[in-house]
């Protein structure tokens, strides 16, 4: 797996505040990154900059290979079933060995539902399979423990030490405690403006 | 890669589809055939000189109640975003859904101007000439909304707008399409083609730069 995610001297702002500068990382195949910060300091923004989905104010990020985000936003119809609306993700990817995800996700059972039915937290672990499922070596994810009950939380954390085990980058956004193998961590707060 | 996104587009737009409310412009198309000779009285020949010109307006009308949640929806669940990391970009995407939009409102509105023009006691050679106008037209009027559309998208009340702006960037199809009626010479239809081309080749890029500037708001 070809993994690296590189950021220089980044600063964001939206409307007419400046929410953080100065802020500089670096994550090599297989290092994972907690974002830490209070709500509204920027670690969503500060995703979709190293996503490449929002431009930075200043400074520059280096990707190698693919990116796979998870936000609040679900991009799954809600009028498809969960299976179906997954499948369409899984055509782009050409994911292989999909029912692994399900199985670790607990989603095996839910594939029928529509994805209006789902709750909280079976629509993020829609999410996180569809994450699973793409295969892309660098994960961003922004607060992807919200809705998960504890099972599935530990379950996540331990497929993202699996992930960076094998290779991969994760950085997770998250007010919460995350626990991470070699746990790195940035604070937003030391960078704001 | 296409396929796929193009099966998707068209599960949600399809009359019967996801997206809901497909048949509703083809409903209002005919209401409106419909309505015209209960206001204007049965003169056969004043319908028979205006008829084609209303259905035209009707199209025109019609075009743009799909525009509400031709991109809105895909926009705030985050579609776009999970496309641009998969590297398809916001143009292709717009360009599929193009082709999607009016393969799910045009053929079928074609149809429905049969009927509508029977309503009218519209004569064959009028016929022919608003289906083949609106066959050069409606890729324009689907290229126009599709931008129009996405450039409202993330807006409160964007569905209203949408319609407000669609009308006046519209009109150049609306003017030789219709035009086409009054000439016996086949140039109004090439000039109404030609302005569709236009548009259809401007709309992607229009709608994919508006998406991206969405994300930045």
């Amino acid at each position: 797996m070809n993994a690296r995610l590189a950021a220089r001297d980044l600063a964001c702002r939206r409307g007419e505040r400046l929410l953080f500068c100065g802020l500089s990382l670096a994550c090599e195949a297989g290092d994972a990154l907690h974002v830490a910060g209070a709500n509204g300091i920027g670690k969503s923004s500060l995703i979709r900059i190293l996503a490449g989905l929002l431009r930075p104010f200043s400074g520059t990020v280096e990707r190698e290979g693919m990116i796979g985000l998870v936000d609040e936003r679900l991009a799954l119809d809600e009028a498809l079933p969960l299976g179906r609306a997954l499948a369409f993700w899984e055509s782009l990817d050409d994911s292989c060995d999909t029912g692994r995800a399900f199985d670790l996700l607990q989603l095996a059972q839910l594939m029928d539902v529509p994805v209006r039915y789902l709750s909280t937290g079976q629509r993020k672990r829609a999410a996180l399979a569809r994450l699973l499922n793409s295969g892309s070596p660098v994960w961003l994810l922004d607060e992807p423990l919200n809705g998960l009950d504890r099972q599935a939380q530990a379950a996540f954390e331990a497929l993202v030490a699996q992930h960076c085990q094998g290779g991969g980058i994760a950085v997770v956004a998250s007010h919460q405690d995350f626990a991470l193998p070699s746990p790195r961590r940035i604070d937003l707060a030391e960078y704001v403006a | 890669m296409i396929a796929s996104l193009l099966r998707r587009d068209l599960g949600l737009l399809l009359p019967g589809g996801r997206g809901g409310g497909g048949v509703l412009p083809l409903l209002f198309f005919l209401a409106v055939a419909m309505l015209y000779p209960f206001a204007v009285g049965p003169d056969a020949q004043l319908l028979a000189r205006t008829g084609g010109g209303v259905i035209w307006v009707a199209a025109l009308l019609a075009a743009i109640l799909p525009l509400e949640k031709l991109v809105s929806g895909d926009l705030e669940a985050g579609v776009f975003d999970q496309l641009h990391l998969r590297g398809v970009s916001e143009e292709l995407a717009m360009a599929v859904r193009l082709l999607a939009h009016w393969l799910a409102f045009a053929p079928l509105l074609l149809l429905a101007t049969i009927p509508a023009a029977a309503l009218l006691g519209l004569g064959e050679e009028t016929v022919r000439t608003v289906l083949l106008g609106l066959l050069a037209g409606t890729p324009g009027l689907a290229a126009v909304g599709l931008a129009v559309a996405a450039l409202t998208a993330g807006l409160r009340g964007g569905a209203a707008l949408a319609g407000l702006m669609v009308i006046p960037l519209a009109v150049p199809i609306l003017i030789f399409g219709a035009g086409a009626l009054a000439r016996p010479d086949p140039s109004a239809l090439f000039l109404t083609g030609a302005i569709s081309l236009g548009l259809v080749a401007l709309a992607p890029f229009a709608a994919g730069a508006a998406i991206r500037a969405a994300r930045e708001g």
